[in-house]
């Protein structure tokens, strides 16, 4: 049982390879396999067609800082700069449906954390084998659904992750790019639990083809992260970081909690500092939020454990983003700062209302179904529980439990609220690609709600775009619900149908979704 | 004979009684809970009652002497219904069962809060030294609230059962309704019930009620209704010690309507007492009320389920039904004559008039049609509640609604809710104040010196008044001694003087405050209740007027008035009330972008305030690929709820603060 939920031990400590690992390995692989058949080495003997060459080059090149996969292909060269990354490009990402970005959630933990409420389970007995097949599966047939030409990130969240084996990593990333085309600079993000994560098994996923983790820290409090209920021990957290800016430098991101009760101000502005001197060039700053379900919020319910002071949340805040201005970050999202440009190209895309597939139990996707000669976006959400999620996939293909389209204002108001999550807001041309009928200037130039926004200096509307001041983005619910009664608003009022053209160039005429 | 077809329609009679008399009969729903009573599962037909109907009884075979019309009154509790059962088993009108439990009280209402809240009526026949007696039995409605009807049906009967608990002895309703009978000059025949009872002590009671009502202690008959001891005796005492009315067959037609129901079918049935003459289909009566002229249809006796007759004589009663559309048309305490010979009526009518004014809304307006029409029908049952549209900025379209006190507005929203399924938002009830104006503009545009303030945006200005006046009435408190200091402080801080105070024995004492009306709706009862760990009784009646130190309460958010939640109050009682409103504002207005003042004033001073600070962080922490779903969804039900929200200046206020603050306020 152990075993199971630590990959580690899929090699066996007896130097055995997990049978599952070998039942999808080719024939010619080694049943004795070493450690090391896991790692870069690994690649080399996938006998997955067309793929070789780019494995090699990652493992050879995986110390670099950014992976240098050679494309594959050789196209879309011209595109890529312009998928709206933040990393040195201007323009914003179109809202097309030739590219995406891809998640895959591992639904696995080790333990429940006394907060998440999200899509996780602790096996019992895990065939890991069987997940990877339908990881591997799912996402081939999403992706031809998609009718994509390219993934311009993916991101394995979870869950842990980190506890999936990197050979498991490394098969969907294998599938996207046969099925797809997934450029060498994509970012390819793995969330990792410090306890998971130790430098060897860090390099094997840079070899998988991982290039940029994402750490979760929470807290350089022993007394919070038993609170929280973390596997992990400060010096555990400490030890993972220090490891991952070696592997992985210039691409690792932490995460650190907030608002835990009985919190105190002072001392979490010290672990900020603390960690400020030890990070690399990307942060975020998560406020804790009580879910139902969760220990924390039955704790809290019970009163066995105070319940977070709000005030002192807010202000841990305004501290700590104002700490990490002068420390050279950019807070280009709400929770999210980063320096030399070290954005998380992957998070853009959701905020900037790119289409995105997900992948595994529970995951949700926002993509237009091409494939199946679909033409609105549909919000989709595959099967949570992972047995049955599994099942689905081994006999349909994929494991969509549910897929609801959307309509033009439901795609606007998505566009809207999570535009605004960034510091550049939405500028006009970002909206006029998803809606050139009615600009940003006709939805909100008038209203009074807006001015009366802009009159606390909460909000900006000018030649830019929309988007929130420093101060804004601190009550962007409070400020998202009025304009979104706006959008709501101002769509009802929009003058009537009108001839539109179409990317085909052709005039068709506007559907109304309503 | 007559007592065979009395027993005859014994299997059945429980719900088609039910059907006939509660009032929810007729093509709406009546929720039941299911396995409430086996009885009631089946779904009420007329039609059983079809083939009684058409044997008509012949009621002259009754005369005067031979008859005798007594009520129960009794404190809640005391076992006036479990008697009523009794009664009735031993003359054979309903059968011996273990399930008779109350049969006269058919609203789930009743039986739950053990009270009666409409008069039912049986005729019982029971043989006694040899001649067949017709008793009527006249079960009246069980709470002052309802005194009116009380005294309505007394005054159709000779005599009362004062049933008090051999336990409890004596307690405040037991002496409000002594007094109503003992003023109607009934006969009262006391009852000491529950003997049977470990701590039972008829002795001491018997004391309490020679103390209290003068009636030599050998005239009480110790009974246990629940086991039937001595419960024969009772009957044979109505028969001996209540006499026969004294009316006269010869005169014209003179009945009293003593209670009315309406049925979808037949229109209003009418429950009448005929003081003089005879009734039978095809009369033309006339209302002395409304002046309006009808033909009977059909005639009966009610045991309890109606049965035809084909005539009613005087000394009898019954019920008639004569094609009226509507309750109103046959108002409690109304007299009914023949066409073109009219008599003197019956002296005591009055309407209704309500002491208790509450708004009610419904939670959504969506709702507003189907409340509408669950009042329409509530009310054809119940001609003392008024209903005045109105509406609120915050609450929407609703109604103010007049009840006769406290318990009778609980009762109608709980019928409201058992019978109609309709969920509704009761406010503070208020009570109806007066102003005697001094400006003659106001005078002029009134047409009267002295106005009624129903509602509080209608308060005129204290420069424009001579003075203000507020209800007031007279409260019985009877209470275990040791918890008369608690009570008398409690009472104090109501506003109430005291009256009286007598022991009516070595530790129970009477109680008599006067109180304001005011004082009492909102939380008196309960409070009573808990501080004497259940053990003190409280009745009231209405006491007239007094001069009030009145004033206009305001509620300002950040300045501004809030239009709905104006209030008159005492101005002794304004800097409690205020503070209390608004903290309860402070617990449900959301903060918003900046600092909300809430403050309560007077004029131009303030008495009360709390702020609501203004948000600093309002922002989810997480939000990608999976959880924007999740946000969006979030984000749109706080859209539309803000979409109800009511604007005061640039505060959003949601339905729920007001609803918080107007509502009744869970009893503490």
């Amino acid at each position: 049982m152990q075993g199971l939920q630590d990959p580690r031990n899929f090699t066996g400590s007896h130097g055995q390879v997990h049978p599952a690992f070998c039942r999808f390995r080719v024939p010619e692989q080694s049943p004795a396999g070493s450690r090391e058949c896991l790692y870069p080495g690994l690649a080399a003997n996938l006998a997955l067609p067309g793929t070789r060459a780019r494995f090699r080059a990652a493992a050879t090149l995986c110390t670099q800082r950014a992976s240098r996969r050679s494309c594959a292909a050789g196209r879309g060269q011209s595109l890529d700069e312009n998928l709206g990354h933040p990393r040195g490009s201007k323009q914003p990402p179109a809202p097309g449906t030739r590219s995406a970005a891809l998640y895959v959630h591992w639904p696995y933990c080790e333990k429940r954390c006394n907060y998440c409420n999200f899509n996780k389970y602790i096996p019992r007995t895990l065939d890991e084998g069987a997940m990877q097949k339908c990881l591997v599966k799912e996402t081939t047939t999403l992706l031809k659904l998609s009718g994509v030409q390219r993934i311009d990130s993916v991101f394995f969240g979870g869950g842990t992750p980190s506890l999936a084996s990197p050979h498991t990593v490394a098969s969907v990333l294998e599938t996207i790019a046969q099925t797809t085309h997934l450029p060498a600079k994509a970012e390819v993000t793995l969330e990792a639990n410090p306890t998971s994560s130790q430098a060897s098994r860090l390099t094997a996923f840079q070899g998988a083809g991982i290039n940029r983790l994402s750490i979760g820290i929470q807290s350089l409090d022993n007394k919070e992260l038993q609170l929280l209920g973390r596997t992990h021990s400060v010096s555990d957290a400490l030890g993972t970081l220090e490891e991952a800016r070696r592997v992985y430098p210039g691409r690792t991101s932490v995460d650190l909690m907030f608002g835990l009760p009985a919190q105190q101000v002072e001392p979490w502005l010290r672990q900020l500092q603390e960690l400020l001197s030890l990070c690399d060039d990307h942060i975020s700053l998560y406020q804790l939020t009580l879910e139902r379900g969760t220990l924390l919020f039955a704790q809290v319910q019970q009163g066995t454990l105070p319940s977070p002071d709000p005030e002192a949340a807010a202000e841990m805040y305004q501290h700590g983003r104002e700490i990490l201005r002068e420390a050279g970050f950019r807070q280009y999202e709400v929770s999210n700062f980063a320096r030399n440009e070290a954005l998380s190209t992957h998070n853009w895309t959701y905020w900037q209302g790119g289409q995105y597939i997900g992948v595994g139990p529970g995951a949700h996707g926002r993509f237009v179904p091409r494939g199946d000669g679909g033409s609105l976006r549909e919000a989709r959400i595959q099967t949570l529980e992972p047995d049955n999620w599994m099942k689905e996939v081994s006999m349909f293909g994929h494991g969509t439990r549910k897929r609801v389209s959307l309509s033009e204002l439901e795609l606007l108001e998505e566009v809207l609220a999570l535009g605004l999550r960034t510091d550049t807001g939405i500028t006009h041309q970002h909206w006029l690609q998803f809606e050139p009928q009615l600009s940003l200037w006709d939805v909100f130039g008038k209203a009074e709600e807006v001015r009366e926004l802009q009159s606390q200096g909460l909000l900006l509307l000018d030649h830019r775009g929309l988007r929130c001041s420093w101060e804004g983005l601190a009550v962007l619910d409070t400020v998202l619900l009025r304009l979104l009664l706006q959008l709501q608003n101002a769509w009802e009022n929009r003058p009537p149908p009108m001839l539109k053209v179409t990317e085909s160039g052709a005039a068709s005429q506007r559907e109304d979704s309503r | 004979m007559l007592a065979r077809v009395g027993a005859g329609p014994r299997r059945r009679w429980a719900w088609a009684a039910r059907a006939a008399l509660s009032g929810t009969c007729g093509p709406w729903p009546s929720p039941r809970r299911p396995g409430e009573d086996g009885a009631f599962r089946v779904t009420p037909a007329r039609s059983s009652s079809a083939s009684e109907r058409t044997e008509k009884l012949d009621m002259s075979k009754f005369p005067v002497e031979n008859i005798r019309n007594f009520g129960i009154i009794a404190h809640v509790d005391h076992g006036k219904s479990t008697l009523a059962d009794r009664l009735l088993e031993l003359t054979g009108t309903i059968a011996k069962t273990d399930h008779n439990k109350q049969v006269l009280d058919k609203l789930q209402v009743e039986r739950e809060r053990g009270i009666t809240v409409k008069a039912q009526t049986a005729s019982l026949f029971y043989n006694y030294g040899g001649k067949l007696y017709l008793l009527n039995l006249i079960d009246t409605p069980g709470h002052v609230d309802f005194n009116y009807e009380v005294s309505r049906s007394l005054s159709a009967c000779q005599g009362v059962l004062l049933v008090v608990d051999a336990n409890e002895g004596i307690q405040a309703q037991t002496v409000a309704n002594f007094f109503l009978a003992f003023e109607a000059q009934l006969s009262i025949i006391p009852v000491i019930n529950k003997i049977d009872l470990k701590n039972a002590d008829p002795e001491r009671v018997e004391k309490q009620i020679e103390k209290m009502f003068d009636i030599p202690g050998g005239e009480c008959i110790k009974i246990s209704a629940k086991l039937g001891t001595n419960t024969e005796k009772v009957l044979q005492a109505v028969i001996e010690r209540i006499a026969p009315p004294k009316v006269s067959r010869k005169s014209p037609l003179k009945a009293l309507v003593f209670d009315s129901n309406f049925d979808q079918y037949r229109g209003v049935i009418a429950n009448v007492a005929l003081f003089d003459g005879v009734v039978s289909k095809g009369d033309k009566i006339v209302s002395a009320h409304t002046q309006k002229t009808y033909e009977v249809n059909e005639v009966g006796i009610l045991s309890p389920d109606e049965k035809l007759t084909q005539k009613l004589y005087a000394g009898q009663v019954g019920y008639l039904i004569a094609g009226m559309k509507d309750v109103t048309e046959a108002q409690i305490g109304d007299t009914l004559y023949l066409h073109k010979q009219p008599v003197e009526p019956l002296p005591g009518f009055k309407s209704a008039k309500p002491m208790v004014f509450a708004g009610m809304y419904p939670i959504d307006q969506s709702e507003y049609n189907n409340l509408k029409s669950a009042i329409e029908k509530l009310t054809l049952n119940d001609s003392s509640v008024t209903v005045h549209r109105d509406s609120s900025l915050a609450l929407g379209a609703g109604w103010r609604l007049g009840f006769l006190g406290l318990l009778h507005m609980e009762v109608f929203n709980q019928r409201l809710e058992q019978e109609y399924n309709a969920s509704v938002i009761l406010t503070t009830p208020t009570v109806p104040y007066k102003a005697i104006l001094s400006s003659a503009k106001l005078i002029k545009e009134y047409r009267e010196k002295e106005i009624t303030i129903i509602n509080p945006s209608q308060f005129p200005d204290k420069s424009k008044v001579t003075e203000y006046l507020e209800p007031i009435i007279l409260g019985t408190i009877i209470t275990p001694n040791e918890y008369t200091g608690k009570i008398m402080t409690l009472c104090l801080n109501r506003r109430a003087v005291q009256k009286n105070m007598v022991f009516i024995d070595q530790n129970r004492v009477m109680l008599k405050y006067l109180f304001p009306l005011n004082e009492i709706v909102v939380d008196f009862y309960d409070s009573l209740k808990s501080l004497s760990s259940g053990y003190a009784s409280f009745d009231y009646e209405d006491a007239g007027y007094q001069t009030a130190d009145l004033v206009k309460m305001d509620i300002l958010l950040n300045g501004n008035p809030v239009e709905e939640l104006v209030t008159i109050v005492h101005k002794e009682k304004a800097y409690p009330i205020g503070k209390a409103i608004c903290e309860r504002l402070k617990d449900t207005i959301p903060r918003q972008l900046f600092e909300i003042a809430i403050q309560a004033a007077i004029g131009s001073k303030i008495i009360a305030r709390e702020t609501v600070k203004p948000y600093r962080k309002n922002v989810l922490a997480k939000c990608y690929g999976g959880d924007i779903t999740r946000k969006m969804k979030l984000l749109k039900r706080q859209a539309e709820g803000k979409k109800r929200m009511r604007k005061v200046g640039n505060i959003e206020v949601p339905k729920d603060a007001f609803i918080k603050v107007l509502k009744r306020q869970p009893d503490k």
